[in-house]
């Protein structure tokens, strides 16, 4: 039959839906990693406009600055709360510090957890993104 | 592809004289697309007198597709003639739950205290398929399904044959924290099931009026089906899931009002009424 025009999972639909009405910022991956949405939260938090990060994987998407452990090394992929979610299909979280500019950086909570639609059904990623600090925006 | 209405109103079955028009069976859609048995859209209780047709006619294979297991779209199989005769092949898609399968799902309205016989002891056979998210083919004709806005698990439907595409979306809240005009379409809940289809067959529960007080019950407003018909660009559409609470004169209103909202001329608009014939 003719093919019907491309059209998210629903899960991935109503969870943009929800991060979209919150104040928290949220990030959302597609199942091959690559952001699909993040809202006006983490768009203030990141100083990063959606529309630049759109249709980058995660790992383009952090290429202008690696993410810190708390002792100021730089955090390869895998071990980010987001790289064990993409790579594993689990829930992960950890504190990293995050890139703002040339020189200032914001320590940041993650918790990331895998959406699936049914039991073997894996759609995506959620980040939820909570700064620490003064910073919050 | 013809077909006929056999039930077109929502929530619960509403007969009575306001109510005549259009009817007071819940929803159930009769389908013959060229070269394939029947299939039937959801089993309200306008299956039961299709059942009884079919039985007329002999009958023996048929393919049952429910959108989602809310009573008024499951309640009529029980008294549907087919199943209680062993020669019947009875295809049934359906959605899943996340955790369990669409059998095991029905089997929790079929059996007591909620129905006096158990689903396993149904003499025809009944073969169960899950549609949460499928493409396949019966003689010819091609069906996709896709997981919509409603709450639980629910499905639309997209049907085409020789050409011409039906979509059949009742129970469809698309605008739930969505705007239907200036989405992407890919963020839209259905469109790729209606994508200008020749026939939309959509949910049309509420009044702008009423919507306010009842967001996420899984519903749309003729304002609401306007856009989503705007915006999948489809030929016609037809008006389905009646309110209970609404009289034959208030769904006329409602139907002038989506006419007026498309900007297009009436017979590209038509409420769904029992008994009318389908052609796509």
């Amino acid at each position: 039959m003719a093919q019907a025009p491309e059209q998210r999972n629903l899960t991935l639909i109503l969870a943009r839906s929800f991060a979209a009405q919150l104040a928290t910022a949220v990030f959302l991956l597609d199942a091959e990693g690559t952001i699909i949405y993040y809202n006006e939260a983490a768009e203030r938090l990141t100083g990063r406009p959606f529309i630049e990060g759109a249709g980058n994987t995660a790992e383009e998407w952090m290429g202008r600055g690696r993410p810190l452990d708390e002792e100021g090394r730089e955090v390869p992929m895998e071990s980010l709360p987001l790289g064990t979610t993409i790579l594993k299909r689990e829930p992960a979280h950890g504190v990293t510090m995050f890139r703002l500019n040339e020189d200032s950086y914001q320590r940041i909570e993650n918790v990331t957890f895998p959406l699936f639609a049914h039991t073997e059904d894996f759609v995506g990623v959620m980040a939820i993104a909570w700064p620490l600090d003064e910073n919050r925006p | 592809m013809k077909g006929r209405i056999w039930g077109s109103r929502g929530s619960i079955a509403s007969p009575g004289k306001d109510t005549r028009r259009y009817g007071g069976n819940t929803s159930c859609i009769e389908l013959r697309p060229p070269g394939s048995d029947v299939v039937i859209l959801d089993a309200g209780t306008g299956i039961r007198e299709l059942g009884m047709r079919l039985v007329e006619e002999g009958t023996e294979r048929i393919f049952l597709l429910l959108t989602h297991l809310h009573v008024d779209h499951l309640e009529g199989l029980g008294m549907f003639e087919p199943i209680w005769r062993p020669q019947t092949e009875l295809h049934i898609w359906g959605p899943a739950s996340p955790l369990a399968s669409l059998q095991e799902r029905i089997a929790m309205y079929f059996s007591p205290p909620l129905f006096p016989v158990h689903l396993s002891e149904v003499p025809a056979r009944i073969e169960y398929h899950d549609a949460s998210e499928s493409e396949w083919q019966i003689d010819g004709a091609g069906f996709a399904s896709t997981a919509i806005i409603h709450p639980g698990p629910t499905v639309g439907y997209r049907i085409e044959s020789k050409g011409r595409v039906l979509a059949y979306l009742t129970d469809h809240e698309p605008a739930l924290g969505a705007d239907l005009e200036t989405d992407a379409p890919e963020w839209i809940s259905g469109f790729g099931l209606a994508h200008k289809a020749n026939l939309l067959i959509h949910d049309c529960q509420y009044t702008p009026e009423e919507y306010h007080g009842r967001f996420g019950w899984g519903h749309s407003t003729t304002e609401q089906v306007a856009q989503f018909a705007r915006k999948t660009e489809v030929d016609r559409v037809m008006l389905f899931h009646h309110d209970p609470m609404h009289a034959d004169d208030q769904l006329d209103a409602m139907r002038d009002e989506v006419i007026e909202r498309l900007g297009v001329e009436g017979d590209r608009v038509t409420l769904a009424a029992e008994g009318a014939e389908l052609e796509v």
